[in-house]
């Protein structure tokens, strides 16, 4: 195995891995602004009961994006060293933003939305909230500008020649609203709400079926249901501008994500699915319905979108996978559609409680949004290869010059063996929190019992206490209520 | 464009000082784990003392570790050259400080997550650790940049893994070890009361007595081994100064222990680290790294640099960012202030 082979599958490892944690950050910063907005409107328990406890699983999903996202930075320099030192005006720049514009201001409110519930008066934890997904918002801005540019560059000019040639910015403007940054940052955001919006819906759907928690299931599932219903609506809008602009931007990505060898002469025809073979450049077993594509992209039935025969053979992408990413993404977009409305269907008739079977399938839905946004990502890198910056730099030319493939293959082993374990832990405390349930008892150690705390609470210094009123409220006395009802 | 230069290798140097000091106490925090009590000791109560280490740095670890990543980002923007050289020619190093630090942030997050002994057993062991192990990396880290490493006409690094394991780079990291050991029980005073603040006086002695054999130690090995530190003395003689800062701020951690004024160790503390990197700064300028035996290769600020336009741009954003920073930053340490209590919020 090859140096190139196994960079290429490190990194891509190393960010499928990392991106199950980010969008489920924003995604459920998005559900905790709202649900503690609520809060403040309506000084309703249950939303504060809901937003506490949506809040410690947002701390445990928190953590372990950060920890894997530092990966993520130095793997640049690491691995992809000749990338570095070629993109390091442009891209180090979007990276560095991100560091100083969204990083510092998420880690230091996380700090005040997780454990300052009982420090800070309500409106100020509010705010921290509203800070915490502004930065995880901002974080996302940075890191798609930074993105997009590889896919589509602007504002820059190539100083040097051969090995020594850079990239360098000229205007940074154009740079971050390059033509791609745009649509797929609202893509990327959209992706994320959703992925925030069915992890809640799944827990408050099992929380419904198993009678348990009813207040907060039922709050958490009508905010998060709202936000699953639009970003699923929206989501159309934006997959078809995305589609649009990549037959202008990338046709080359295009053609490979509709198995579109020869350009022909009339209109161009969509592919529901099938399995393209590039030997016999046709492809197999799949549906097609005609002149779909070329009326989606140019609103015109008879003008032929450009094939992969258009492309030269050494520049053309691999067909297979980003062919079949992409029909899985929007497969699943059409599916997170449907479940939406059908959901708010029965909500609105009152009938969502007593419907089990929707219930059900709100709860194993959690992992769709999650392999769309894997498969979108899949098929947008993938469709970009050989090149590592549209048009400017190959992948293979990107390598670290210094780095053997044994070192690869050992750093790949290490990272595997602590990403398999960190994710049975992940599941392991996701499933304990999940048990445990948003009743308000401590369970910051997870064995303090009811008497201990309200004995700290009574201990505790007047001016930390000077806090909320709802904080002063016996904390097992709501849930006992809940139980009643 | 010198100048702008000058000012990112500045920045860059600030950076590195809001990381050693407040990323330094929390892994010297983790480097003292294992000496506090655990919940399960015999005498202990029903928390014990490592819940209270762990708490006293839980809502500030998280931003602290920010500032390493911003320097990653400006290393990258600023001097694209020097990042890809040395991260890809300490390339298993670095790997194995990034599993260091995954595994820091999971063990604070999961140890307190159920209540079975061994499983805070473990992450105990895992807290402890992965801290030590991160602060010796990166003290081994910074011992090979200013002991110079080979650097090949194309500015890769050209030496193997066993050329950064040398005698100076682990002296380097072993010192700070020591030092973020000193910092973090310091830190510990001010958070912590009754009978563990009585221990934790005993921590900082020991650990001030390791520092100060680490401190002398790792000053001679600079002066014998690597005379090249000093030349940027014989330019600024105006620098001793600050030597002699340091020495007074030092010589100030045991006179404020003794007097039992916990905030002024404190002070004292990040003072002595401020100025270590700063020595380390004076002993690199102009260069980011080094090369031996070839000087001519060294990466300095003049050829590793990104264009002026990049540069005049990044210092828009920073002086855009840091006061937003500082905010954010000091009302934070201002919210959490005081000694650590567990309530139903903490790890």
């Amino acid at each position: 195995m090859d140096v190139l082979f196994l960079s290429r599958l490190q990194f891509a490892l190393t960010v499928m891995f990392h991106y199950l944690f980010p969008p489920l950050s924003i995604g459920l910063g998005l559900i905790l602004v709202i649900l503690e907005g609520r809060y403040l409107r309506t000084r309703d328990p249950s939303y504060e009961r809901a937003a506490r406890f949506w809040t410690k699983i947002f701390a445990v999903n928190f953590a372990v994006g950060v920890a894997t996202g530092l990966v993520m930075e130095f793997e640049f320099g690491t691995n992809w060293a000749t990338y570095s030192r070629y993109v390091g005006d442009v891209f180090g720049s979007a990276l560095a933003s991100e560091g100083i514009f969204a990083f510092f201001l998420e880690s230091g409110f996380l700090a005040v939305l997780v454990f300052g519930w009982d420090r800070v008066k309500p409106r100020t934890h509010f705010l921290s909230t509203v800070m915490v997904f502004l930065g995880s918002t901002f974080s996302a801005v940075w890191i798609v500008v930074a993105n997009s540019w590889m896919h589509t560059p602007a504002g820059y000019h190539i100083v040097g020649e051969g090995l020594r040639a850079r990239a360098e910015i000229t205007d940074f403007w154009a740079m971050v609203f390059n033509p791609s940054s745009m649509h797929r940052l609202g893509h990327v955001l959209l992706g994320s709400f959703l992925q925030g919006a069915f992890f809640v819906l799944s827990i408050s759907a099992y929380y419904l079926l198993k009678r348990r928690h009813l207040e907060v299931a039922r709050k958490s599932l009508n905010v998060a249901l709202a936000v699953a219903t639009l970003s699923s609506l929206a989501m159309l809008v934006s997959g078809h501008e995305q589609a649009r602009a990549l037959a202008h931007n990338q046709p080359a990505k295009l053609a490979a994500f509709e198995g579109h060898f020869e350009t022909g002469d009339g209109g161009t025809g969509l592919y529901l699915f099938g399995l393209p073979n590039p030997q016999t450049k046709q492809v197999e077993y799949g549906v097609q319905v005609p002149k779909l594509l070329s009326v989606l992209v140019y609103g015109d039935p008879d003008r032929p979108v450009p094939g992969l025969d258009k492309i030269p053979a050494d520049e053309q992408p691999p067909i297979g996978i980003p062919f079949q990413t992409y029909h899985v993404m929007i497969s699943i977009g059409m599916y997170l559609i449907g479940l939406s409305l059908l959901s708010v269907f029965f909500a609105l008739r009152k009938r969502i409680e007593q419907t089990t079977w929707l219930l059900k399938l709100l709860v194993v839905s959690v992992v769709a949004p999650i392999i769309a946004n894997q498969a979108g990502w899949v098929a947008t890198e993938v469709g970009r290869q050989p090149w590592i910056v549209q048009g400017l730099l190959k992948t293979s030319d990107a390598l670290s010059k210094t780095v053997q493939a044994e070192q690869v293959l050992a750093s790949i082993l290490l990272f595997g063996f602590v990403y398999v374990g960190l994710f049975a832990v992940w599941v392991f405390v996701l499933h304990s929190k999940i048990q445990h349930g948003p009743a308000a008892d401590g369970d910051g150690g997870g064995d303090a019992g009811f008497l201990e705390v309200a004995g700290e609470r009574v201990a505790r210094e007047p001016d930390t206490s000077l806090t909320s009123a709802p904080s002063v409220r016996m904390p097992s006395a709501t849930s006992m209520e809940e139980e009643a009802k | 464009m010198t100048d702008l230069q000058v000012f990112w290798f500045v920045a860059l140097g600030l950076l590195l000082t809001g990381y050693a000091i407040l990323d330094g106490f929390d892994l010297g925090v983790g480097t003292l784990h294992l000496f506090a009590k655990s919940e399960f000791a015999r005498g202990s109560d029903e928390h014990g003392e490592r819940r209270v280490l762990l708490n006293s740095i839980g809502p500030l670890w998280d931003g602290n570790e920010v500032w390493l990543v911003t320097f990653g980002g400006a290393l990258f923007a600023a001097f694209p050259r020097a990042y890809a050289t040395a991260l890809s020619g300490f390339y298993l190093p670095f790997m194995l400080l990034l599993v260091t630090l995954i595994g820091r942030a999971v063990a604070i997050e999961f140890r307190s997550k159920r209540p079975e002994r061994w499983w805070r057993a473990y992450w105990d062991f895992s807290f402890s650790a992965a801290s030590s192990l991160e602060t010796f990396i990166a003290g081994v880290a910074v011992g090979n940049a200013i002991r110079g490493i080979p650097i090949d006409a194309e500015g890769e690094y050209a030496g193997t893994l066993t050329t950064l394991i040398n005698p100076y780079a682990i002296a380097v990291g072993a010192f700070a070890v020591v030092t973020s050991a000193m910092h973090g029980s310091v830190y510990l005073a001010l958070k912590t009361e009754g009978d563990l603040r009585r221990r934790v006086t005993g921590w900082m002695w020991t650990s001030f007595g390791l520092f100060l054999v680490g401190y002398i130690g790792v000053t001679m090995l600079t002066l014998v081994s690597v005379p090249r530190a000093l030349d940027n003395f014989e330019r600024w003689p105006a620098a001793w100064v600050l030597v002699a800062l340091n020495v007074l701020a030092i010589a100030n951690i045991p006179r404020a222990i003794h007097l039992g004024r916990a905030g002024y160790a404190f002070v004292s503390s990040s003072a002595t680290i401020a100025s270590l990197v700063f020595l380390f700064g004076m002993a690199m300028f102009p260069n980011l790294l080094h090369s031996t035996p070839v000087p001519e290769h060294s990466l300095s600020i003049h050829n590793a640099s990104s264009s002026e336009k990049t540069l005049r741009l990044m210092r828009v954003v920073a002086f855009i960012g840091v006061p937003l920073i500082l905010t954010y930053t000091t009302t934070v340490y201002w919210i959490f202030r005081g000694k650590t209590r567990l309530d139903d919020s903490s790890y």
